[in-house]
């Protein structure tokens, strides 16, 4: 016998994709499918967002993977990781150098001003979040001119040339701890190719954070700042852009710049603590990176990063601070995966559950208690 | 845009560890093995720690069974089975647990005793029997380690203090070859007995928590009970002291599923396992055959 | 006499240390603290035995350091220096150089404890019964009716009603707790009992009966035991030999009954002048 013939189940899970299929394509008579580029453009942080959970800098599949989902930014970022599973691994970078990021934001809470200036850039930090009326009947004239009219006037040469990292200011003064030479010669704990059995290393914990759930993050680093734990964080520098990939050349070894990636990267200055050596007391650090643009989800990463420090050092006083209850529940795909399966069929152990019930309750009815 | 081609699904990488550590976990019975767990195209919970074993271990030519509640037609079983048959070019696919040689499942061992030369990978959510008396991980490693069990088995003596019964009902926990103790995967206790002296090797997988575990074939496998308080299946027996029969092919000796007729109304009780009620019901009318 | 438990050095310092810590702190200082560097010498160069059926006290006032010896045998702390060797059946064992599971392994089932803070010593999530099944659960009994039968005879020769046994913890007396504290601490026969504070904070009456009961288990299974205390009252009840301790070390030890009568050190004179 070499197969099974399909019968109610799978007829059921048929059916089930096209409708699912067709709620995606039920107003094709007033439109055309979503365009890839569009979901790009257009809903660029739902875009980024997927590919930060994916974990998989691929913006064009990450484009389908939101098309394809509806939406959905677990089922998205899910099928995204999935792709992942089915790719060898071809080599490895260096550490990325993010202060030779292009930038497009770059803010410091620390200071009123820092070299290189205070760039808002593209945020909605200080909008006010009123409808925008105007856009429920934006025309596609009304659209393509505030793309060409943008550039109009621009004086590229007011930009500078390079944004130096605020936390070298501090470095060289002393408050906050020199860079440890040890850092580099170890190579970071690969979360896809090794699992966490804690006590885990901090990059363990920051790469695990870096593809985590951005609600899940929030959540637990919102805890933190309101009293479960004291980091009490100043934002040193937030920066976003555009971070070069390098690799060796083949044949000379040289590094060569494959591509680019757009990340959000943010650096916090959190309360300062005693040395262990005796030496004057220093500012920690807490540190958030993530592909895509996602300031929310770098700020709660630095957050955690900071309370798992003091965790790992000091024993866990709250969630925020203790490494299991951290790093095992922010994996969306792990935490959706698992919620999404109580819908499946429970039958047997919900026989079993009965059974015991019914004798538990059949004893009490005889008198059988002692 | 590339397309897979490995057999499997996964990369090679990813199966050869997968195999290591199933070699670890049958070499350490009960031992959860801790692997790095890849992302399936299935939900976490929907079987991907069992459906990493099977991928990683099926062969060419080698015939598969899946099922889910005991049925190979349940929607779960149906996903796994088709995924299982689209990335691996040349197996075969059954229903018969007497044909197949790899067998996947959630939540039953078929009531036929497996052989030898036949695998049953059993899909787990949660992998260690101690998390309902210690919730870090880091803790209830060093329990396992020392086989440290006290607070489980109090949870057992004052389940019979209230209850004058151990109320686990699924997840029973079970020691094997006298020192770890596994939780067996949400199998009812009537399934732990089949897990003492297998003849087939039994392999445990969860995705989502990222373990693998296994029991070896004839290895001891003793559910946790007292002396004199015994470990004791589900009753199948009605008000009258009669033990229920399948209502399909009249046996007595299996699991039964308890649904209402949606017609009748009435309950009605027929065996779990689909392929065991189709034997029943041939080996019946072959009888009748052979007795007519 | 045969020898349970030898103690040579024993200290314990919080904090990072340094080199005058042992040498500008305790009772000629005043004071446990370190000048130099701030750390706190909790005990310094405790040394003592403890004979089979024996009865030791540790007495002094707070910050005495009375029981962090204690604390160390249990292994509930790590000591800075020192050593401690256990005899049990023909076995030696040096506890500060056994590992992790070693220690635990004589925790469960060679040492018995019984905290002031009954929080410490039982587990509020299951009934008593359940406390000093545990127990005996680590073990290895298997037979329900045994485990329960023990957990009767222990409860019944500690008073506690055994019609109770199967209530939370969290239901009784302090002088209850205490009562299930030390049927558990029990349950293993222990050659070794530490008692630490245990009557402190109960009333009279109870307290009374608790010592008497101490006293009762000593007489009839020869456990040795450890009572740290700061009630004079107590040591001279229950201790055979006593420890006088004052900001970490130890400043008079010998026969109960002559430090009691006459003691040497200034500060023993006062304490056993105050003494109501």
């Amino acid at each position: 016998m070499a197969y099974v013939a399909i019968k109610g189940g799978g007829q059921a899970i048929d059916g089930s994709k096209t409708v699912f299929d067709y709620l995606r394509a039920k107003q094709s008579a007033e439109s055309s499918p979503l365009d890839l580029d569009t979901i790009q453009n257009q809903l660029r942080l739902l875009h980024g967002r997927v590919i930060s959970e994916g974990g998989v800098y691929h913006p064009r599949l990450a484009a389908l993977a939101v098309k394809q989902a509806h939406g959905d930014t677990l089922e998205a970022a899910f099928a995204l990781r999935a792709y992942r599973s089915t790719m060898p691994r071809l080599a490895e970078t260096e550490a990325l150098d993010t202060s030779r990021m292009r930038i497009t934001r770059r803010i410091s809470s620390a200071f009123k001003d820092i070299p290189g200036g205070q760039m808002l850039g593209a945020t909605t930090d200080y909008h006010l979040r009123l409808m925008r009326m105007e856009l429920l009947n934006e025309s596609p004239e009304q659209f393509r001119t505030i793309a060409s009219e943008w550039f109009d006037g621009l004086n590229i040469d007011d930009i500078p040339d390079t944004f130096p990292k605020v936390l070298e200011g501090l470095r060289k003064e002393g408050l906050i701890p020199p860079l440890s030479s040890q850092v580099r010669d170890n190579a970071p704990f690969d979360i896809t190719r090794e699992p966490l059995v804690f006590p885990v290393p901090r990059s363990a914990a920051l790469s695990t954070m870096a593809r985590g759930e951005q609600g899940s993050l929030l959540a637990i680093a919102y805890s933190n700042m309101r009293g479960y734990g004291d980091v009490h964080p100043t934002v040193a520098e937030l920066r976003v852009g555009y971070v070069p990939v390098m690799l060796p050349h083949p044949i000379t070894g040289k590094p060569m710049e494959i591509g680019e990636v757009e990340m959000t990267e943010c650096e916090i200055v959190a309360m300062y603590e005693d040395q262990e050596d005796g030496s004057k007391p220093v500012f920690s650090l807490g540190y958030g990176a993530c592909f895509g643009h996602n300031e929310v989800k770098a700020i709660s990463m630095a957050i955690l990063d900071r309370s798992l420090q003091i965790g790992m050092t000091k024993g866990p006083s709250n969630p925020s601070e203790d490494p299991e209850f951290v790093l095992l529940h922010v994996d969306g795909i792990d935490s959706m995966g698992f919620c999404t399966h109580y819908k499946m069929p429970h039958y047997v152990t919900f026989q079993s559950d009965m059974d015991r019930l019914r004798t538990t309750r059949k004893k009490q009815d005889d008198g059988v208690q002692s | 845009m590339t397309t897979n081609k490995s057999f499997g699904f996964m990369d090679e990488y990813a199966k050869k560890e997968i195999r290591r550590s199933s070699l670890k976990a049958v070499a350490i019975p009960g031992y959860q093995v801790p692997y790095s767990s890849r992302e399936m195209p299935m939900g976490r919970g929907f079987g991907t720690g069992g459906l990493q074993l099977t991928l990683s271990l099926i062969g060419e030519g080698e015939t598969l069974k899946v099922i889910d509640q005991g049925a190979d037609d349940s929607v779960n079983a149906v996903n796994l089975r088709s995924f299982i048959e689209m990335t691996c070019p040349g197996i075969h696919t059954t229903t018969s647990t007497t044909e197949a040689g790899v067998i996947q499942s959630r939540h039953r061992i078929p009531e036929r005793p497996l052989r030898e030369d036949q695998l049953i990978v059993l899909q787990v959510p949660y992998p260690d029997a101690l998390v309902v008396v210690e919730a870090s991980e880091d803790k209830r490693k060093i329990l396992h380690g020392e086989a440290d069990y006290s607070r489980l088995l109090v949870k057992l003596y004052e389940d019979i203090v209230k209850f004058d019964e151990i109320t686990i009902s699924h997840r029973y926990p079970t020691r094997i070859h006298g020192h770890y103790v596994i939780d067996p995967s949400p199998i009812p206790r009537w399934d732990v007995p089949k897990m003492h002296q297998s003849a087939a090797l039994i392999l445990l997988g969860a995705g989502r928590e990222k373990k693998i575990y296994a029991v070896p074939p004839y290895t001891d496998a003793e559910p946790l009970a007292f002396e004199d308080v015994p470990f004791r299946v589900e009753d199948f027996t009605d008000e009258n002291g009669q033990r229920r029969p399948c209502a399909r092919c009249g046996c007595t000796t299996s699991f039964l599923d308890e649904y209402i007729d949606s017609s009748t109304g009435d309950y009605v009780y027929r065996c779990s396992d689909a392929d065991w009620c189709n034997e029943q019901l041939m080996d019946e009318s072959l009888l009748e055959v052979s007795n007519g | 006499m045969d020898k349970v438990l030898q103690v040579r050095e024993l200290s314990v310092v919080y904090g990072k240390g340094c080199a005058s810590c042992y040498k500008k702190t305790g009772p000629d200082f005043n004071s446990n603290i370190c000048p130099d560097c701030g750390s706190v010498v909790a005990a310094h160069d405790v040394s003592f035995d403890l004979y089979r059926g024996e009865i030791l006290g540790i007495m002094g006032e707070s910050g005495s350091g009375k029981s962090t010896a204690v604390k160390c045998l249990f292994f509930d702390e790590e000591p800075t220096n020192g050593k401690a060797l256990f005899y049990d059946e023909d076995q030696q064992y040096n506890l500060f150089r056994l590992n992790k599971a070693q220690q635990r392994r004589l925790r469960n089932h060679r040492f018995g404890m019984v905290y002031q803070n009954p929080n410490l010593g039982l587990n509020f999530d299951i009934s008593a019964g359940g406390n000093i099944a545990e127990r005996l659960l680590m073990s290895n009994v298997s037979n329900y009716s045994d485990i329960r039968g023990r957990a009767v005879s222990l409860l019944s020769r500690t008073e506690v009603l055994s019609e109770r046994m199967d209530e939370m913890p969290k239901n009784f007396s302090g002088g209850m707790q205490q009562r299930v504290q030390i049927a558990k601490a029990l349950a293993t026969n222990p050659p070794l009992l530490f008692l630490d504070e245990v009557t402190t904070g109960l009333d009279l009456s109870v307290q009374a009966a608790i010592l008497d009961l101490i006293l009762e288990i000593q007489q009839q299974s020869q456990t040795s035991m450890i009572v740290v205390t700061h009630d004079l009252g107590v040591i001279r009840l229950l201790a055979d030999r006593t420890l006088v301790m004052k900001y970490g070390r130890v400043i008079e030890t010998g026969l109960t009954d002559q430090i009691l009568e006459d003691p040497q050190h200034a500060y023993t004179q006062r304490l056993v002048a105050s003494a109501l």
